[in-house]
């Protein structure tokens, strides 16, 4: 009903939760396993090695252009997965509700989770829901875990970047963090940008169906730099990078040299990073252009033997710097 | 700390304050400290200010010596 | 972005490093500004034009050349009942003598993250009920700006609003550091925008009394790069003030600006980390504006650091480089910084850690 708003006894594990799991929650992610009440669901795998991964989203604000934290706790489970090319299977849901949440917010979210979990092809079925007092969790925080299934013969690996390799991205980075900040109470700017969140096990099979890709990250907190530098260091080579080739783009850009932040250090939510051997690398770019996720997809450096772990960036100067792991939160509470 | 943007003046606003635009990103800044502020102006902001005009007879002089530092290097290079 | 890629000119940038390696002999520069220290550092320019041309960076970070004792005072402060402290970003994570302010928030003290003085304005107008204090830390970019908002504040006739100020001036440091017995730089690379405030003429003195060459200019590559073509020529042309970025920087600087600085704030005596006491350096409150000035309040503070060897000190004169300081990348890195210089966006240390230096 309009106006309700979650109470405590909500989580208590008695009737009034009984009530918001059979009235709210179950209808709306829309999946009968739940109805079971089981303490545990019980599920077919089909053959293959099994993935297995866990998040918690504490994103402020709930709602940002481009989505909330049902969206990004959904896709960002489901690109964990994605990344050691797992086709997603099963998610779990667990959520803990501040005192005096709208049921309007919480319908919302949960509306949101039920829809992309439809779009990533994953259903939820199982998960928790706990009520803390007034003043905690910021309205909600969420927690998934996702099982997937990884088809015989292939791996990929964080680890998996070879010499001679080509790396590539799938479009413009820092959307994700800017259009959160932007939101923020007090924040004052305004700019057409979108949070970049989206599920990519759909662009992931294209690619491996185009040619081999040896590694794969998603940059999320810490921006591409992180992905890059964790990247480069489990390979225990080296990228060199061209700057120019990044795409950025120009308002995210702008509001990175007002506050004095680096585009490359902050988060994205539907991007990926990929080692492809430099004979696949067109084929592969190619694939990933069809895909309205991949449609800026391009080529951003290459994998050499080198000092173990060092990314390098050729500036438009032709001079040159290093990136290292961005230190700390550039942006608190974007994920 | 210096960190200062050049952006464009679009709208002027009351209470000492101006909509500008920077590479398509729109923001709300005093400009208390800087006189004449006109639509189409560009000034430095800093800090949520603009704290100075940008002089752009002086801007285009400095671009025009860049320019010919560029044809210069060009010249150099063997082909 | 219209007047920024311009400056940008990869043409020119090479033109410029072709003309630097045509010169004669070998020079030492300092740039003064942190901001032109990250611009350097993120450019990649120190390479390109060595091994004639060495730069050095100065002490141009005002969150670096924050005292102990006045981090100790904000931190203080912040944990006030019913006080919320506004701040820069990159006040957070700089060391008092027990913990940072970011150490203080997680401890229970109110901090908010501004990106300008005006938000800390809003804050104090949206809640009545807290004790909103701006610290403020900056060169005369930033004090006008602080200026500005506390004569708004007065004008709203706010009883919530305060500053506590640790502002400083450039020019005295300025004399401070060339007065060094052991300095010796063949000239200076001057900051843009606290020029564009106070004028190139503010800085006169540096070459008429010390014969050191000057040039005040931008921050992109081309700007900085000519103006160290500029210094080395004045080896031959004689020591002398120029202006490279005169589309923001007057010899008179910005006078609104100046008399909204000089309305609120008077030139005290102040302590700069690695400098010690520089006199009539610091901007305090002039005494009309008592009833905003946080930097009266009685506050207890901590026993003052232990010296734990940090050498922040000196590295904000350029007597050594982040390369050659124990801790560096060591000890002391980002995430666990001993001093200041690796915590500040502008820090010395933390551009070169990001941008110049490979990990072991």
């Amino acid at each position: 009903m309009p106006g309700d708003r979650v109470t405590i006894a909500h989580g208590g594990g008695g009737t009034r939760m009984q009530e918001l799991l059979r009235e709210t929650i179950f209808p709306l992610l829309g999946e009968e396993i739940l109805l079971d009440a089981e303490d545990a669901a019980c599920l077919d795998l089909p053959p293959g090695r099994v993935a297995l991964t866990t998040d918690s989203f504490v994103v402020k604000p709930l709602f940002f252009p481009g989505g909330d934290i049902g969206k990004l706790s959904v896709c960002g489970t489901v690109n964990d997965l994605a990344m050691v090319g797992a086709k997603p299977l099963y998610l779990t849901l667990g959520l803990i509700l501040e005192e005096g949440l709208e049921f309007e917010t919480l319908e919302k979210v949960l509306g949101s989770i039920a829809a992309w979990a439809r779009a990533a092809g994953v259903r939820v079925v199982a998960g928790d829901t706990k009520v803390v007092e007034r003043g905690m969790a910021d309205g909600m925080y969420v927690n998934t875990a996702g099982v997937g299934v990884i088809p015989a013969g292939r791996s990929i690996t964080i680890a998996g970047a070879e010499p001679g390799d080509v790396l590539i991205v799938n479009g413009f980075v820092g959307d994700h963090g800017i259009a959160v900040l932007k939101n923020r109470e007090g924040f004052n700017f305004e700019l057409d940008l979108e949070s970049d969140c989206a599920p990519l096990s759909g662009l992931m099979e294209e690619m491996l169906g185009a040619g081999t890709v040896h590694a794969l990250r998603d940059p999320t907190r810490g921006g591409l730099a992180a992905a890059l530098k964790e990247m480069a260091t489990a390979s225990g080579l080296a990228f060199e990078l061209v700057e120019e080739d990044i795409p950025v783009r120009e308002g995210v850009r702008a509001i990175c040299e007002m506050l004095g932040l680096e585009p490359l250090f902050v988060a994205n939510e539907g991007k990926l990073l990929a080692a492809v051997p430099e004979a696949d690398a067109a084929g592969v770019i190619e694939a990933m252009r069809r895909d309205p996720l991949g449609r800026d997809a391009r080529t951003v450096g290459r994998v050499v033997e080198g000092k173990k772990g060092r990314v390098r960036l050729r500036t438009s100067l032709g001079s040159e710097r290093l990136l290292r792991m961005p230190s700390g939160e550039q942006l608190p509470r974007i994920c | 700390m210096c960190l200062a943007v050049p952006a464009e003046v679009i709208e002027i606003l009351d209470n000492d304050l101006v909509t500008i635009d920077v590479g398509g990103a729109k923001s709300r800044i005093n400009v208390s400290l800087v006189d004449g502020v006109s639509v189409g102006d560009f000034v430095l902001v800093h800090a949520g200010f603009a704290i100075e005009k940008v002089d752009e007879t002086e801007a285009r002089k400095t671009m025009e010596l860049f320019e010919q530092l560029e044809q210069l290097a060009g010249l150099d290079e063997v082909p | 972005m219209k007047y920024l890629d311009e400056f940008r000119n990869p043409g020119a940038v090479k033109g410029l490093t072709e003309k630097i390696g045509e010169l004669p002999g070998s020079f030492t520069f300092m740039e003064v500004c942190g901001t032109h220290t990250m611009a350097i550092s993120r450019a990649g320019l120190r390479p390109l034009i060595a091994p004639s041309v060495n730069l050095i960076s100065g002490p141009g970070c005002p969150v670096c050349v924050t005292a102990d004792s006045d981090m100790d005072r904000a931190i203080a402060v912040a944990h006030m009942p019913g006080v919320v402290l506004a701040t820069f970003g990159d006040m957070m994570k700089v060391p008092g003598s027990d913990g940072s302010l970011a150490d203080g928030a997680a401890k229970g003290a109110q901090v908010r993250v501004v990106y300008s003085p005006l938000e800390a304005l809003d804050l104090a107008r949206d809640n009545k009920s807290k004790d909103v204090v701006f610290l403020g830390v900056g060169f005369e970019t930033t004090a006008p700006t602080v200026a500005a908002t506390l004569l708004r504040a007065r004008d709203e006739n706010l009883t919530n609003f305060y500053v506590l100020s640790f502002h400083k001036l450039v020019p005295p440091a300025l004399r401070a550091l060339v007065s060094l017995d052991d300095f010796n730089v063949d000239g200076f690379i001057l900051p843009g925008h606290v020029s564009a405030i106070i004028g190139s003429k503010a800085y006169a003195f540096v070459a008429e009394e010390f014969g050191v060459p000057c040039v005040v200019t931008g921050f992109e590559s081309a700007d900085i790069l000519q103006a160290v073509y500029r210094l080395m020529k004045m080896r031959e042309e004689g020591p002398a003030v120029e202006t490279e970025y005169s589309r923001a920087v007057h010899p008179e600087g910005n006078l609104k600006a100046l008399a909204a600085m000089e309305q609120v704030f008077e030139p005290v005596d102040a302590e700069w980390r690695g400098l010690f006491v520089i006199p009539q350096s610091g901007l305090a409150l002039r005494e009309e504006f008592g009833d905003f000035d946080a930097g009266t309040w009685g506050v207890e503070l901590p026993e003052p650091k232990r010296d734990k060897g940090c050498r922040c000190g000196e590295i904000l004169c350029g007597r050594i480089r982040p390369t050659e300081c124990q801790f560096f990348a060591g000890a002391c890195t980002p995430e666990t910084p001993v001093g200041p210089c690796m915590v500040s966006s502008e820090g010395t240390c933390a551009s070169y850690y990001l941008y110049c230096q490979e990990e072991e």
